[in-house]
């Protein structure tokens, strides 16, 4: 039998009393490892918060890219209101609050081994896996939309290359061209965002090229903010922006870059400048691990939001099907909470924190002018559903979509920081 | 001394630790982690939006309690506080007033 002496006893028994101190709760998480892909609103957010509810957790975010660039505030990017540089952020935060951040691409899972395989060539173990792969465009769903005509006609719908290469043929088109947005049908990440683009796409419109127009070619009946949206326009924008929904001619069955028209089931429109929004599934990596149902997305235990295909799982974000909530960053940042709080509870033996969840989501018409969607979603028998919550008020005064517009930027500012530090 | 002894002491000892009445108490709940989104991380907002960190409690409290009675004007908490138990409130009130 093992002997241990007096004196490495106590210095082992002080050390645990000395941990429980100054860190409660850590003693069953010390050490597990935990992987997080994907260093976007979901898995920014569970790596810093998983390190920060437990300190001595080993975190490890993969992310190919050495800067993130997010898609909320790049289309006001469009718009000529920001920068690339003002949507673009680094992970010096995470690492200095203890985050291993590796660059690379995760290129495949093995959930039975507890093991990634990265672009690198590097193996990485686990004990747990945090997925928040975002979304993939489906090329594949729209005929004529491809990663090649993408070059043509951008779809701008992962911030980067593809925003600036719109912003550019924005610049270039004459005045009096039709810009014509291309929509799909639910779910897609960002549900506002494709008529938020169309605001600023109008706002710029309208300081530089007056005579021009703006066409939504919409898959859906109806869209998220839709008389908020629809009352902005008018006051702002007069009937610069028009909206086609899918059974008055909106639906778009075909893309010819070549061309630049776009087939719908009332015959051919043509832009000077296209920006189709194809159907999405999620991240690849996600799929591959075969963590995805047949429609692209995953399904998850939405009390929390682990993988129904891998218990040692959890996926959030614009991947994971979330009952009610919105594929929106606020709805990932919210959910890798609820996330880091199960796999810390779960480590040390504690009974579970109920899980709660909301999404608050601004969308500028123009740049004093902001209006928003805010809900508390909760786990009921009916699944994860909103319990209150709604959007803002329409027929306000200049003021009220004023502070809107400024709430939306300090929303930018605190939930940025909440994610890198 | 034994192993088995040892591993006893220090079971007790993390028993102790998980039996912790102000982890239980004092942890963070799902919903006051998501105020961070536009409040900033434990409240201390860098930007437009209210700072909540180190608020007295009682002040948090009359301002959710109001936005969810619809008697505090508001553009986005009046929606959400309508979600929030009266207990959450207290618990969200208590946990801000603490982050410094």
């Amino acid at each position: 039998m093992t002997r241990i002496t007096r004196r490495s006893f106590t210095a082992m028994a002080g050390a645990a009393a000395g941990a429980s101190l100054a860190m409660p709760g850590i003693a069953f998480g010390a050490g597990a490892r935990i992987a997080v892909i994907g260093g976007g609103f979901g898995g920014a957010t569970a790596a810093r918060y998983l390190k920060r509810l437990d300190p001595n957790l080993n975190v490890t975010l993969i992310e190919p890219s050495a800067k993130f660039i997010t898609c909320p505030f790049s289309n006001l990017v469009l718009g000529g209101l920001k920068t690339m540089d003002d949507i673009t952020h680094g992970y010096d935060g995470l690492t200095n609050g203890g985050v291993r951040v590796i660059r690379a691409s995760a290129q495949g899972i093995d959930p039975s081994a507890k093991r990634l395989s990265l672009s690198t060539g590097t193996a990485v173990p686990y004990d747990k896996l945090v997925l928040s792969p975002g979304i993939d465009l489906n090329f594949g769903a729209l005929p004529g939309y491809d990663q090649a005509a993408a070059e043509k006609v951008p779809h701008a719908w992962k911030a980067g290359a593809q925003t600036l290469l719109l912003k550019r043929q924005l610049e270039a088109m004459a005045d009096g061209g039709t810009v014509i947005i291309v929509c799909p049908d639910n779910p897609y990440r960002c549900p506002p965002g494709p008529y938020e683009r169309a605001s600023m796409i109008a706002h710029y419109l309208k300081t530089k090229k007056p005579k021009s127009k703006i066409l939504i070619l919409d898959a859906k009946e109806s869209f998220s903010k839709q008389a908020l949206f629809q009352e902005g326009w008018q006051a702002v924008y007069g009937s610069m922006i028009e909206w086609l929904p899918g059974k008055a001619g909106g639906k778009v069955t075909a893309v010819d870059a070549k061309a630049m028209t776009v087939k719908t089931e009332f015959g051919d429109q043509k832009g000077a400048v296209i920006n189709v929004i194809p159907p999405q599934t999620a991240g690849e990596v996600a799929r591959a691990a075969g963590f995805a149902e047949p429609s692209g997305w995953c399904t998850v235990d939405v009390n929390t939001f682990q993988s129904k295909a891998n218990a040692d799982t959890y996926i959030v974000g614009d991947a994971a099907i979330a009952g009610q909530m919105p594929k929106s960053g606020f709805s990932a940042n919210s959910q890798a909470k609820v996330v880091a709080l199960a796999i810390v509870d779960g480590l040390n033996g504690r009974k579970p924190t109920p899980p709660a969840f909301a999404n608050t989501c601004y969308s500028l018409v123009a740049p004093k002018y902001g209006i928003s969607v805010a809900n508390v979603y909760r786990v009921t028998e009916q699944g994860l559903v909103s319990v209150e919550g709604g959007v803002s008020p329409i027929g306000q005064p200049a003021q009220f979509r004023s502070q809107e517009a400024t709430y939306g930027q300090g929303w930018y500012d605190s939930i940025t920081m909440d994610m890198f530090g | 001394m034994t192993r088995r002894s040892h591993l006893m002491l220090l079971m007790c000892s993390v028993g102790l630790v998980i039996a912790s009445p102000s982890e239980a108490q004092n942890g963070p709940t799902a919903l006051a982690l998501s105020c961070a989104a536009c409040h900033g991380t434990d409240g201390k907002s860098p930007g437009a939006i209210p700072i909540l960190a180190g608020r007295p409690a009682k002040e948090l409290k009359e301002a959710l309690t109001g936005f969810k009675a619809g008697t505090r004007p508001a553009t986005v908490m009046n929606r959400l506080a309508k979600g929030y138990t009266d207990q959450e409130i207290d618990a969200l009130a208590d946990y801000f007033s603490r982050r410094k």
